[in-house]
């Protein structure tokens, strides 16, 4: 390996300069002010967990950990994303009232990335838990709270799909007979191959109906209509149960009044196991990734040892900020110039001016080599300099 | 108006042979693309913005959402494994991935050597037959590794074997069936779906008639 230039980082690492941090700071505001007004509860857990808890949970792919050894000879994690360990805190200390919890977090998950080793390894996520509540009105409240997130984070255009994985499930078991072949189906899903989907479906020993049923599945896209054919497509009561909740999961979405910003998408199947039931993405202009995922997972409580439904979503900060795009510049603060005479005048004055809530530095003039320069990084200069009174430059 | 589509194509015969696809789906487009050196095409009258791209780089546009459809051979999508949705085989440039070298040759066993312009396919592939080997990424005439020396199997594209047989190379296995697949950006799936949704119907139409032509 060659050798490190001073400035480098690791693969994927960022820093955030300030013009950045401020536009991030001000979006994580809004939404975390959001989140709290629907009641959820904002925890931390630690960055580093065990692999062999945390790290085998998690719905991230074993090749994107970054794992390390404890002194004990234990193998960690870095934490691929905040759902398990939440699961964790919740399943060992909070979930003992058999109550429902509404837990949020706001903190940096690590992913390896494979390719491009520019892509961010370590990003934001917002996001909440709904811990302990199996009715649709969980999911429901989950995409609603979602939705009013990005509302008030004032993205413009965006699209939240949505699918059910017990439907994808039931619907190919049904077909197919067997989980093993029901899942080799549904990997081509996964991996979003729609024409691989077509040639394995004609190889496969079903009688034409079945495969027309197959082919049709594809098409299950769009509004509430999309429900009417999901019901024609199925026979029996396992794909129906799924159907209703979807269903159900309108008529939540109507009252919320945020149907408009929905489509199902029964094809849409975001991980391969770790799912359960209702899932969704969302999509916002301008950016060519999913800014937000969620969905329901009930199975990953009672790896933590608590048999209990989950639902929850989350944000990723780098690509909403991306869909909000650069947006308008920022205000600067105001800077006030001074020499030693009339140093306690400069600090009385900032002193004023910040209980007045406007961000003001005060500089001494003589730490300053070009004072044009300086001058032009604020929005407004006062020069409290010698025995004259305040001037006020720009 | 429509909102724009924006397509990335691959330059040459694909990008004519999909143009004739479109045409046929009632896609008003001019008779002929004269200025072969632009990068970028637009036909104002169906809103489409052509982006004439290296082929094997199609799908990382499509990936990153600067296009919204693409045309790409199966070849490419298997060795760049994009997260995109591949939606139509539009049964266009028809071609295989084959194992090929030198008649009456065989695998070094001492150096095993495979050169290829798809590395990930060609790795992916020996693995699966338990054979270990080494990889040697050649970004163009990769029939000269043999020839010369370099190594003594390739993996590439086959369309017609003619370039194999004026190089004095026989195939040896075939390793997939390649056609051309529309490809579409996971979001603008969702945010396009209208537009998007309605080409694909189109020319899986024109696809089908072609089909049942031949």
């Amino acid at each position: 390996m060659s050798s490190l230039f001073m400035f480098e980082k690791p693969l994927g690492m960022r820093d955030t300069l300030p013009a950045i941090y401020e536009r991030k700071y001000k979006v994580k505001q809004k939404i975390d002010v959001e989140i709290k007004k629907w009641g959820y509860q904002f925890i931390e857990t630690p960055t580093l967990e065990y692999y062999e808890t945390v790290g085998t949970a998690s719905a991230i792919l074993d090749q994107q950990l970054f794992k390390l050894l404890d002194q004990q000879g234990h193998t960690l994690v870095l934490r691929p994303d905040m759902t398990a360990p939440i699961a964790r805190v919740a399943a060992s200390k909070l979930l003992s009232e058999e109550l429902p919890l509404r837990l949020a977090y706001n903190a940096s998950v690590f992913r390896a990335q494979q390719r491009e080793g520019g892509r961010p390894a370590e990003f934001e996520q917002i996001g909440v838990e709904y811990i302990g509540d199996k009715t649709i009105s969980a999911d429901g409240e989950g995409i609603s709270l979602l939705i009013s997130s990005l509302q008030q984070a004032e993205v413009d255009n965006y699209q939240v799909s949505v699918g059910h994985i017990g439907f994808v499930q039931a619907f190919f078991q049904q077909i197919l007979g067997t989980k093993e072949r029901a899942d080799s189906l549904t990997k081509y899903l996964y991996e979003k191959n729609y024409v691989g989907y077509r040639q394995h479906v004609e190889q496969l020993a079903l009688s034409s109906i079945d495969k027309q049923r197959l082919n049709d599945f594809l098409k299950l896209r769009g509004s509430e209509e999309v429900i009417s054919l999901a019901y024609q497509l199925i026979e029996g009561n396992q794909g129906a149960k799924a159907i209703d909740d979807l269903k159900q999961l309108w008529e939540i979405l109507v009252d919320y009044e945020v149907a408009d910003r929905v489509t199902f998408d029964l094809s849409l199947v975001s991980h391969m196991s770790y799912y359960t039931g209702i899932v969704y993405e969302v999509y916002a202009e301008g950016v060519g990734f999913p800014i937000g995922s969620g969905g329901r997972y009930d199975l990953l409580l009672e790896k933590f040892g608590k048999r209990t439904g989950a639902t929850g979503f989350a944000i990723r900060v780098d690509r909403l900020l991306e869909a909000l795009g650069n947006g308008k510049k920022l205000a600067t603060a105001q800077c006030i110039l001074f020499s030693n005479e009339r140093r306690k005048e400069a600090f009385q004055l900032a002193q004023e001016k910040r209980q007045a809530g406007i961000h003001v530095i005060t500089q001494d003039i003589n730490g300053v080599k070009d004072v044009d320069a300086c001058t032009k990084q604020y929005s407004e200069i006062i020069l409290l300099v010698g025995k004259k009174g305040v001037e006020v430059v720009k | 108006m429509n909102e724009m589509l924006t397509i990335a194509m691959p330059k040459g015969r694909i990008f004519e042979e999909a143009a004739d696809l479109l045409r046929d789906a009632g896609f008003r487009l001019p008779a002929e693309f004269d200025d072969s050196r632009k990068l970028i095409i637009d036909v104002e009258e169906e809103n489409f913005r052509f982006i004439l791209a290296k082929p094997m780089d199609v799908p990382t546009y499509v990936e990153h959402g600067v296009a919204d459809l693409g045309i790409a051979g199966k070849d490419v999508m298997l060795e760049e494994e994009r997260d995109v949705y591949e939606l139509l085989d539009l049964h266009i440039s028809a071609c295989y991935l084959a194992v090929a070298g030198l008649p009456h040759t065989e695998l070094n066993e001492i150096a095993p050597r495979i050169a290829t312009k798809y590395p990930n396919v060609a790795a992916a592939y020996f693995r699966e037959q338990g054979s270990q080997v080494e990889i040697i990424k050649l970004n163009g005439s990769i029939e000269l590794a043999p020839i010369i020396g370099l190594t003594d199997r390739i993996v590439d594209i086959v369309s017609t074997g003619k370039t194999l047989v004026e190089n004095g190379l026989v195939e040896y296995e075939r390793i997939v069936d390649i056609t051309s697949r529309l490809i579409v950006n996971p979001a603008s799936y969702r945010l396009k779906d209208k537009r998007i949704s309605e080409l694909v119907e189109r020319v899986q139409q024109v696809v089908k008639a072609n089909l049942t032509v031949k």
